[in-house]
């Protein structure tokens, strides 16, 4: 790969060992995507904030990575818990988890705790090269706001925040951004639910970068696209969608293959907590939560998860308000994608709208998980 | 007999241990014991089976930016692969996670039936060289 004088310096360690690590980083990254050398970006949004998915290895890592400074604007996934909220976290998890906050928030990244950046912050024109950990984030940047990113690890998006570059490969490159095959849909969708289990399906069946959903595409609102958005990049490797119709691969959806990922997923009749966030709610989904109560009350505690920025804007116009009073508990700064406030020891199942959730409630929490979509959870669930 | 499979160097470095071959993905997050490296996926065709010293063979890793940091814990805890082959793209997760674990990672894209044959058998990555070699077979 080629890299400039001032980039080989760096690799050289001329300008520190943190800088040098990171373009090491890069490198390992563009021999794998066989990129001819590295590029620009403005924006990277790291992942590996929870201490459930970052771990110690990842804690030891990150603190000694704390004194390097990123280049560019950074951006934060959530972390594990609500620190302006009462949980039952342990004081091991907090002080952990605060470790790994300030180690990121020393290297200058801006404290968003959000896997939802895309609705917090006002976004670079169509077109612009980025470095987007959080798959959710990565697929929708690419496949709804028009920007250039490939598919990152949290540890990737870290050295593109502190360079300044990611390598000139795969979905950065405009020619690589058209799909090979189309994912045909043989029953319509009717809700964020069922658009999470095609994600998941396609995610499980294509291996390629790129994928089309045809028409069906151009049709999402945003709570239908975050669902597809969030279930493919659980289940696979595609870092895009687009509505690409002619001269393509086909594969199928239908009900045998949604019935399939219900049977892995599905794995309760019921559950004791209801669970929204994964991804994290936007402005308009807490609206559409506060919208649907009509002055019932849950029925069952409900945990919903969103950005800090998000909660005081909902905030000054009411809805917060409304939902606390229907009984919803808002964390904010954190999200249900291995959260430790929701465990066995306290609920026998999850109720919850995501495909992402779940997936990680079956596998991290080992909590078995009721799928429902949003409003049949509100009209199930609300007395 | 030994045999010698050309590759595509991806992280440098030289690894030996038994082949562990699946054709299954590998989300390094959710899917693999970090203590242990044994995988704990019950729906992964490699569930009960340790990853420590292997040469893992495996089409790509899926799923959560974060499982770069599970394949460097797995290094941590002494419980890696020696070497990693990527049989279908080298994907970012797996890259980063063997550069910072020091797991000497290569690609082979072209052998599809050969693997279900070596599955077992004592292999050695020799990434520098771009060589995979396998020993005592017959």
């Amino acid at each position: 790969m080629y890299l400039s004088k001032k980039e080989e310096n760096a690799l050289d360690g001329k300008y520190g060992s943190h800088l040098s690590t990171a373009f090491k980083i890069l490198i390992a990254i563009g021999e794998a995507t066989e990129a001819e050398r590295l590029i620009p970006i403005k924006w990277a949004h790291v992942s590996g904030v929870n201490y459930n998915t970052l771990g110690d290895a990842g804690l030891d890592f990150i603190t000694k990575f704390s004194k390097a400074k990123v280049s560019v604007f950074t951006t934060l996934n959530p972390m594990g818990y609500d620190r302006s909220k009462e949980a039952k976290i342990s004081d091991h998890f907090k002080r952990k988890q605060l470790s790994i906050t300030e180690s990121y928030l020393q290297m200058g990244i801006s404290p968003s705790f959000s896997c939802i950046p895309y609705e917090i912050y006002r976004l670079p024109r169509k077109g612009t090269r980025v470095s987007f950990a959080e798959s959710n984030a990565a697929i929708m940047a690419n496949s709804v706001y028009g920007l250039l990113t490939n598919k990152e690890s949290g540890l990737s998006a870290l050295a593109s925040a502190i360079t300044g570059r990611t390598p000139y490969s795969d979905l950065l490159d405009t020619k690589f951004r058209h799909p090979k095959t189309r994912v045909k849909l043989d029953l319509e969708l009717r809700n964020e639910l069922e658009y999470g289990m095609l994600g998941y399906h396609t995610g499980k069946t294509v291996n390629r970068s790129c994928v089309s959903f045809g028409s069906q595409a151009k049709r999402l609102n945003i709570m239908e696209a975050k669902s597809l958005s969030s279930a493919l990049g659980t289940s696979g490797a595609c870092g895009m969608f687009t509505d690409e119709d002619s001269g393509l691969e086909l594969i199928n959806f239908g009900k045998k293959e949604m019935e399939s990922v219900k049977a892995e997923l599905n794995t309760s009749e019921n559950g004791d907590v209801i669970a929204l966030g994964s991804p994290q709610l936007g402005f308009n989904e807490l609206e559409l939560v506060s919208t649907t109560l009509r002055g019932k009350k849950f029925s069952k505690p409900c945990m919903i998860f969103c950005p800090r920025s998000i909660y005081d804007k909902a905030s000054k116009s009411g809805i917060v308000q409304q939902i606390e009073r229907a009984g919803g508990n808002i964390f904010c700064d954190s999200c249900t994608c291995l959260t430790p406030m929701i465990t066995r020891a306290e609920y026998d199942g999850v109720i919850t709208n995501s495909i992402k959730g779940s997936y990680y409630f079956n596998k991290f929490n080992r909590l078995p998980v009721c799928l429902k979509d949003l409003k049949t959870i509100m009209q199930d669930h609300l007395k | 007999m030994t045999k010698y499979i050309k590759c595509r160097r991806i992280i440098g470095g030289i690894g030996t241990g038994k082949i562990l071959y699946t054709n299954v993905p590998i989300n390094f997050l959710s899917d693999v014991n970090l203590k242990t490296g044994v995988v704990s996926d019950p729906l992964h065709d490699l569930v009960g089976l340790s990853i420590k010293e292997t040469i893992l063979v495996f089409p790509h890793a899926v799923g959560s930016s974060v499982g770069v940091y599970s394949i460097f814990a797995l290094g941590m805890n002494g419980v890696a692969p020696s070497g990693v082959i990527c049989t279908s793209k080298v994907d970012i997760i797996t890259a980063s996670g063997c550069a910072i674990a020091g797991i000497p990672l290569v690609q082979i894209t072209d052998k599809g039936h050969i693997w279900n044959t070596f599955n077992g058998i004592q292999g050695t990555i020799d990434a520098n060289n771009s060589i995979l070699e396998i020993k005592k077979f017959k």
